[in-house]
């Protein structure tokens, strides 16, 4: 093609492949329609500089590639390897009782049509999950050979993540855990009797048992590699679940409580939830629902984020007299406005760990006000350069010049009054959900 | 008023500096060789670059800061914005004149304005690297079209050297017309004597290999099926991907 590269010799071993064609695109449409309601697709986690001769490396955070028409990023291939299932869970578009266009991949297949588009950037990686086949030790070990050919046979060296199928044994779990980045088990239902009364043929211990085997396998790993430096790597980027908010009767007091106790445990990295989108409208045992409930799902996000990066534990967002979080703020603000006595805070002097509480200022903001108060004042004109959201701010912190507005006193009424008055005129007809979690 | 004329390269800028200190004289103008002189204009001097200098001035500088305010500083001048080249001689002279590094001090605009152009310079080379797309050419190189409105294409390459070092690619900035090969063991900057035809983004059918087709259809139905209708938000994806990098995009044409 150009005139300085004329040698073409590269042996490409997959032009042998057989070629895609009509069947595979048919395929893909399917398996991908089927894989998309699950939101979980992050592909942050682990750093793997690529090795020679090896293809790809995984960048640590997770690069979107695109983005669909509704906004999503677009990071993995998230696909399923089949979805035929055998169980029927209700809020599912692939339970069996569902009359759906039903297709697999071959492992073949599914292996080349990663390398592709891993090759051409549209892709940081793969994600992998199936509908249970015969049985979920069947479902798990062709998932494993998708995986651990792309790893071994190619030596593809960018992200994996798996989804461990409900009910799958140990030993199938741990040989998952060598290929994969990071292996996921969906809780999908907070309380147990809710998901029995969802999903029949599941319950807390096929969910639960598969989450500790791969706590167990990476904490084995963790010790191993203390010992040998070079010892592989088990599942590196951890594990992760995610819940359906809106399906069943769970507060979000009962969701967020979950999150908490499980990210107690070190290798649960991220919990996702997923607005409930009426799949199956017919189905008694579930709300009939216009919309996904975005708002709540966004709020639920926040209250996470405030859990993993701001300090707060989870009985600071919602208790028992509020077990549902605010939908018209946010749960930071929500905090702040039930705690005026915390306020104001000064800039110049209040720990790190208060300043993140202010709301208007985000991580990197009050790490950059910690760091820059050392060569002097801090000043109103200083923080709107760094990205601090004045117009929430202002209400909670004095500095140098800057009094607090109405005179070093919090008002909670008016100050939310003033606040979602702003907020609803800027809203797009339609009430778009916020998307930015936190400015900073 | 002092006024320095120099090549309009980093190199030169650089030697600017090491000049100033030599001279003890610091322009408030930074000039190209043809710009006409401004009104007032005391002094003049013409800088002829020389990496030596450069070089020392550099060493000095990564003596002197961390490495992050170096590779800053690469940004900005990457910025190619009007202005940031007296904006980076700012900046050096003061960090050479403070006793430590002054790259924390918010309260000097000089410094979070470099800050600032710095960020939106790296947001470009980040969306580089969401956004190139490779297009596989019968010879087996993969082929991206780029073009970025600062000139972050060197900013990528640790990256794509390091994702891609399987496969032969050029990356080529079809605005500022060069680009990097890419051939299995380093990346080295190239001029294509006869680049009209990658201009418009495209590869020619012919000159595509023989599935580049298939996975370009393949990539594209598999993003339609994952548009979650209920959910339809345009706005929200032309925020994250800007309208101008959709024509590189197969699932955008
Ligand atoms: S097991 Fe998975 S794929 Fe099968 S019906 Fe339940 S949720 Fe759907």
């Amino acid at each position: 093609m150009f005139s300085l590269c004329h040698n073409s010799i590269l042996s490409d071993k997959f032009s042998s492949f057989v070629k895609m064609n009509e069947q595979i695109l048919y395929k893909l449409k399917v398996l991908a329609e089927s894989a998309k309601y699950d939101v979980s697709c992050s592909s942050s986690g682990t750093t793997r500089k690529s090795r020679p001769g090896a293809t790809g490396s995984a960048a640590g955070w997770g690069i979107c590639h695109s983005f669909t028409e509704d906004g999503r990023c677009v990071s993995l291939l998230k696909i399923m390897l089949a979805n035929y299932c055998m169980y029927d869970c209700a809020y599912c578009i692939n339970r069996r009782s569902n009359d759906v266009r039903r297709t697999a991949f071959t492992v073949q297949e599914l292996v080349e049509l990663t390398l592709e588009f891993y090759r051409r950037n549209y892709i940081e990686g793969l994600f992998l999950s199936s509908g249970v086949m015969n049985n979920p030790d069947y479902t798990m070990e062709r998932m494993i050979r998708v995986v651990k050919d792309l790893r071994t046979v190619h030596r593809y060296n960018g992200y994996i993540h798996m989804k461990s199928i409900p009910g799958a044994s140990p030993e199938l779990v741990s040989e998952a855990g060598k290929y994969a980045d990071r292996l996921s088990v969906n809780i999908e239902i907070p309380k147990e009797q809710n998901l029995k009364l969802l999903a029949p043929e599941k319950n807390h211990q096929s969910i639960y048992r598969p989450m500790f085997y791969i706590q167990q396998g990476i904490s084995a790993n963790t010790e191993e590699r203390k010992r040998f430096r070079h010892a592989p790597r088990f599942a590196p980027a951890g594990q992760s679940t995610q819940m359906i908010i809106g399906a069943t009767d769970e507060s979000d007091k009962d969701i967020l409580r979950l999150s908490s106790a499980l990210y107690q445990r070190p290798s649960m990295k991220r919990v996702y939830y997923s607005g409930y989108i009426p799949v199956n409208t017919n189905d008694s045992r579930l709300p009939a629902l216009k919309q996904a409930p975005l708002a709540r799902e966004n709020r639920l996000y926040q209250a996470d984020w405030l859990m993993r990066f701001y300090g707060f534990r989870v009985n600071e967002i919602v208790d028992d007299t509020f077990p549902y979080l605010d939908l018209e703020i946010d749960p930071k603000l929500t905090w702040a406005l039930r705690h005026p006595e915390a306020f104001p805070v000064d800039l110049n002097k209040a720990d790190y760990e208060m300043i993140l509480r202010v709301p208007g200022i985000g991580v990197k903001s009050a790490r950059l006000i910690v760091v820059s108060r050392r060569h002097g004042r801090i000043t109103s004109s200083m923080l709107k350069k760094i990205g601090v959201a004045m117009k929430r701010a202002k209400y909670f912190i004095t500095c140098n010049e800057l009094t607090p507005c109405n005179g070093g006193e919090v008002q909670p009424e008016y100050i939310r009054k003033v606040l979602t008055e702003k907020k609803s005129a800027k809203k797009e007809p339609g009430g778009r959900q916020l998307t930015i979690l936190f400015p900073d | 008023m002092i006024v320095f004329r120099y090549d309009k390269t980093f190199d030169g800028l650089l030697t600017a500096v090491f000049e100033a200190y030599s001279r003890k004289a610091f322009p408030e103008k930074l000039l190209s060789e043809t710009e006409p002189l401004p009104l007032f204009a005391g002094q003049e001097h013409r800088v002829s670059t020389d990496t030596g200098k450069s070089g020392r001035v550099w060493k000095a500088l990564n003596k002197k800061v961390p490495k992050e305010v170096c590779s800053m500083l690469m940004h900005v001048w990457l910025s190619e914005l009007e202005g940031s080249d007296e904006l980076l001689f700012r900046y050096i002279r003061k960090t050479f004149d403070a006793p430590c590094s002054i790259a924390g001090d918010f309260t000097d605009d000089d410094i979070t304005e470099v800050a600032k152009i710095a960020k939106k310079v790296s947001r470009e080379r980040l969306r580089l690297i969401q956004f190139v797309r490779f297009q596989k050419a019968a010879d087996d190189i993969f082929f991206a079209p780029v073009s970025p409105v600062y000139n972050a294409l060197p900013l990528t390459l640790p990256h794509f050297t390091d994702r891609f070092a399987s496969q032969k690619w050029l990356i080529y900035d079809i605005k500022r017309r060069y680009g990097y090969y890419y051939d299995l063991k380093t990346a080295a900057e190239v001029t294509l004597d006869d680049d009209r035809r990658l201009l418009s983004g495209r590869l020619n059918e012919e000159l595509m290999a023989q599935d580049e087709k298939l996975f370009q259809d393949l990539w594209k139905s598999y993003f339609r099926a994952l548009t979650i209708k209920e959910r339809i938000n345009p706005r929200l994806q032309r925020q994250h991907m800007p309208r101008r990098f959709w024509k590189f995009l197969p699932e955008k044409n």
